[in-house]
């Protein structure tokens, strides 16, 4: 029973309405730096739309997103309203005022920073303070999480937590701490300097705090997708999850390992110790356990029902799976595209080999793969699954749906494959333009026509999906069947007590955090000399 | 949860393996991996953990002595707090004082008719650090050396906020972005030459930096010849020596005309 529909389809249409004009700015920026198009007169209107893009599609999106599934979550899976709701309403609206805060001066050119911020480049405070409200928006939903998941443990003592609930709160706590690292820096660090009460920054310590929210933000946009495998996707193909153990391991693991690995991001940084540097490199590396868990979990499932189905053979059950349901499709395309990613991914988490792709196009690759591929693939999943319950409506245009995710996927591949291959050229990110016309930079040239084709595939892939959404709005009501999410093959019936709660595994990723982040922090706020004056940006010379 | 937390087989597989994977970790990145490089700084176990940590015990030491330059180079160090001060209110009316010495060349209200710098709305950052080079020898000047001999720093930080405080002239409608030349508005990404713009206006400004527009043709074009010849070398990190020298005589001209309002 979904007790507040309203306030959840509130957070997934803001989403999905600032992702159908972010992914706008993307292509926009893809076809600017293109050889179909000549050099920007004023470079400024391709930063401002870099800052605007990643500003939206890295913390707005994702973050009302895992909100809203989040809410949903709570109600479906704890089967009780939720509690703090007029929190929620209010951490609703502290994002919208944040985006719009955030959103101005960067339009204005008065922060064109980037959404990573760079300092000590300094824009117009507005910006800073749009980010920290949303931030502090969705701490707001951290909390409730917690509060909701704790009533519940009140009013069913000894009871297994659902599944869902299990990881969507362990979502919210890994955001929790993560985003701690990213408003240490912009509280203590660049608001002070924007807001004329510092003069000087260290720049060193503000990119290290910024690389303890970096990395875990990851794992945070990461988590609605993997709720989605696991406790959507067995259910809407007709199977079980194989394992409900293992899934809250993997989730527990996550939380554990999002953390300690952000200085991955800081390899050519000089101010972090290199054995700090290969600690990192090796926690990241463990991060492969928990997505090997998953997806090693998940075909499971989905054998379980394809043989459900009457499929046999050694792999001839792939045949008998129920191709045409969108989750069914949604998944196996997510898991090529995070197969793919995941394999780039073992180079930048290399101490030596990500020398090679350092701050280059390879790098934006690598992360629209990820993030805008395997993950967001889900989010659309996870969107036309819940539509009609909390719209009451049906949900027909299965063709569409196709059409729209099987874009998605070879729009995705087409963007990102040459913009790899880019990458490996040496091709710089974050530049207006190039110079193609000189000597050796042809390939480059080719390779980037080729991603503005893929990225025009995706704005029409995102234009289907919102008009799916949209005319479900109108389309004949229905009764939907009450909401469930998968069921295991063998159901918990008394977990032990670190599979039933979150505790151990808090305390693990901030001792980690301790030991791997402590150090280098300390060392450079106790580096007086590392403090520079401020650049600013768009305004004062 | 029941017994204590010892005895619990997922208290102790989870703690207890993290922590063996932290050893470990540590382990390579702080022993083994430095003890394998073939450098004398990683000899020894407290070397090797102090330099992977970033806290290296000997490398200032085996540093040489730095370089003293043949000539005379800029000394000016920008911050944008530089010129505040405890002194800064009223440094306009000083200023205005002091600069009856330079109504001459730079004209009464700071808008020259002849071919020396249009002074008026300039950033004080800019001027306040070409007057500190001609004192110190940096920037070579015949004329101006005399003028700025006998000054206290006070004195030039006064001037460059009475000149900064003038009105800017007009630009003409014809000096936008669209209209700019390549070299103004792109520059060349593969000769190292940044957009003029994106330092000297239009694009954005940055600290030290003059305004260029509306200088007079015949003083920006001896400048940049200047900077490409290295004979003015008082840009801190060489950055317009490189970029001027890497011009074309077609783009040095270009970008004159544009920031004269093409006089």
């Amino acid at each position: 029973m979904i007790y507040n529909k309203r306030l959840i389809l509130a957070h997934f249409w803001l989403a999905f309405a600032l992702f159908g004009v972010a992914i706008l700015l993307g292509e926009w920026q893809m076809f600017i730096r293109s050889p179909l198009h000549g050099w920007l007169r004023n470079a400024d209107l391709y930063y401002r739309s870099v800052t605007a893009h990643g500003t939206v599609m890295g913390y707005v999106f994702p973050t009302l997103v895992a909100m809203g599934f989040g809410y949903f979550i709570s109600e479906a899976a704890l089967g009780q309203p939720l509690v703090g709701r007029r929190w929620a309403w209010a951490g609703y609206y502290m994002i919208i005022v944040g985006s719009v805060a955030a959103v101005v001066p960067v339009a204005m050119g008065l922060d064109s920073v980037l959404y990573t911020f760079y300092p000590p480049m300094i824009g117009n405070a507005f910006y800073y303070i749009g980010v920290v409200l949303v931030v502090v928006g969705s701490w707001v939903w951290v909390a409730l999480m917690g509060i909701n998941l704790y009533v519940w443990k009140r009013a069913h003592p000894g009871a297994p937590v659902p599944l869902a609930m299990f990881a969507n709160v362990a979502g919210a706590y890994l955001w929790g701490w993560t985003a701690v690292g990213a408003a240490l820096e912009l509280l203590f660090q660049i608001l002070p300097v924007a807001l004329g009460f510092a003069t000087t920054i260290n720049a060193g310590l503000s990119r290290v705090l910024f690389s303890w929210t970096l990395h875990a933000i990851v794992y945070f946009w990461l988590m609605p997708a993997y709720i989605a495998f696991y406790t959507i996707v067995p259910r809407a193909i007709g199977g079980r999850l194989y394992s409900d153990s293992m899934a809250r391991i993997s989730f527990a693991l996550f939380l554990v390992f999002a953390m300690p690995i952000g200085i991955h991001h800081l390899f050519a940084d000089p101010e972090v110790g290199a054995g700090f540097k290969v600690v990192h490199s090796i926690f990241t590396a463990m991060v492969a356990v928990p997505t090997l868990l998953t997806v090693f979990t998940i075909c499971a499932s989905v054998e379980i029902a394809a043989r459900l189905r009457g499929g046999k053979g050694l792999f001839g059950w792939v045949k008998a799976l129920p191709w045409a349901n969108p989750q069914m499709l949604a998944l196996a395309l997510s898991f090529v595209m995070l197969g793919f990613g995941g394999a780039g991914g073992l180079i930048n988490m290399s101490y030596q080999l990500d020398s090679t792709i350092h701050n280059t196009q390879w790098v934006t690759g690598h992360f629209h793969l990820i993030f805008g591929g395997a993950i967001v693939i889900m989010y659309f999943a996870l969107a036309y699954d819940l539509w009609p319950h909390l719209t009451g409506r049906a949900l027909l245009n299965l063709r569409l749906v196709h059409w729209q995710l099987w874009l998605w996927f070879i729009g995705m591949i087409v963007l990102t494959f040459p913009w790899h291959y880019a990458g490996l050229l040496g091709m710089p990110r974050r530049m207006a333009f190039y110079d193609y016309t000189a000597p050796g930079m042809f390939a480059e040239g080719v390779s980037v026509v080729m991603s503005t084709i893929g990225g025009a595939m995706l704005v029409v892939s995102a234009a289907l999906f919102l008009t799916v959404l949209i005319r479900n709005h109108s389309a004949a009501r229905v009764d939907p069947e009450p909401f469930t999410f998968s069921r295991a093959v063998h159901e918990p019936v008394s977990l032990p007590w670190a599979l039933n709660g979150l505790g151990l595994w808090l305390g693990l990723m901030i001792a980690l955090t301790i030991t791997n982040y402590g150090y280098p922090i300390v060392q450079l706020i106790m580096t007086p000399e590392g403090r520079v004056p401020p650049v600013f940006v768009g305004g004062k010379p | 949860m029941s017994g204590p937390l010892l005895r619990n087989r997922w208290f102790v597989g989870s703690v207890g393996g993290t922590f063996l994977l932290l050893v470990f970790s540590v382990f390579v990145g702080f022993v083994w991996l430095p003890s394998a490089q073939d450098d004398s700084l990683f000899k020894g176990l407290l070397n090797s953990i102090c330099s992977a940590a970033g806290v290296p015990r000997s490398w200032l030491g085996e540093a040489s002595a730095p370089v003293t330059s043949p000539v005379k180079v800029s000394e000016v160090v920008m911050t944008p707090t530089t010129l505040d001060g405890p002194a800064s209110s009223g440094a306009v009316g000083r200023g205005g004082t002091l600069a009856l010495r330079c109504t001459m060349c730079h004209g009464l209200r700071g808008v020259s008719n002849s071919q020396t710098p249009t002074l008026a709305g300039q950033y004080a950052s800019s001027i306040y650090k070409e007057l500190r080079d001609f004192q110190s020898g940096a920037r070579v000047s015949a004329v101006m050396a005399p003028f700025v001999a006998d000054l206290h720093d006070q004195d030039l930080r006064d001037l460059s906020a009475y000149y900064a405080s003038l009105p800017r002239q007009q630009s003409p409608a014809t000096q936008d972005l669209q209209s700019a030349p390549d070299v103004v508005a792109t520059g060349a990404p593969m000769r190292n030459i940044p957009p003029c713009g994106s330092c000297h206006g239009r694009l954005t400004a940055k600290l030290g930096v003059p305004w260029l527009e509306l200088q007079p043709r015949d003083y920006l074009k001896t400048q940049l010849e200047a900077f490409a010849r290295g004979t003015r070398r008082n840009d801190t990190s060489a950055q317009m020596r490189n970029i001027a020298r890497n011009m074309t005589t077609e783009e040095i001209d270009a970008s004159v005309s544009y920031y004269t309002g093409g006089q």
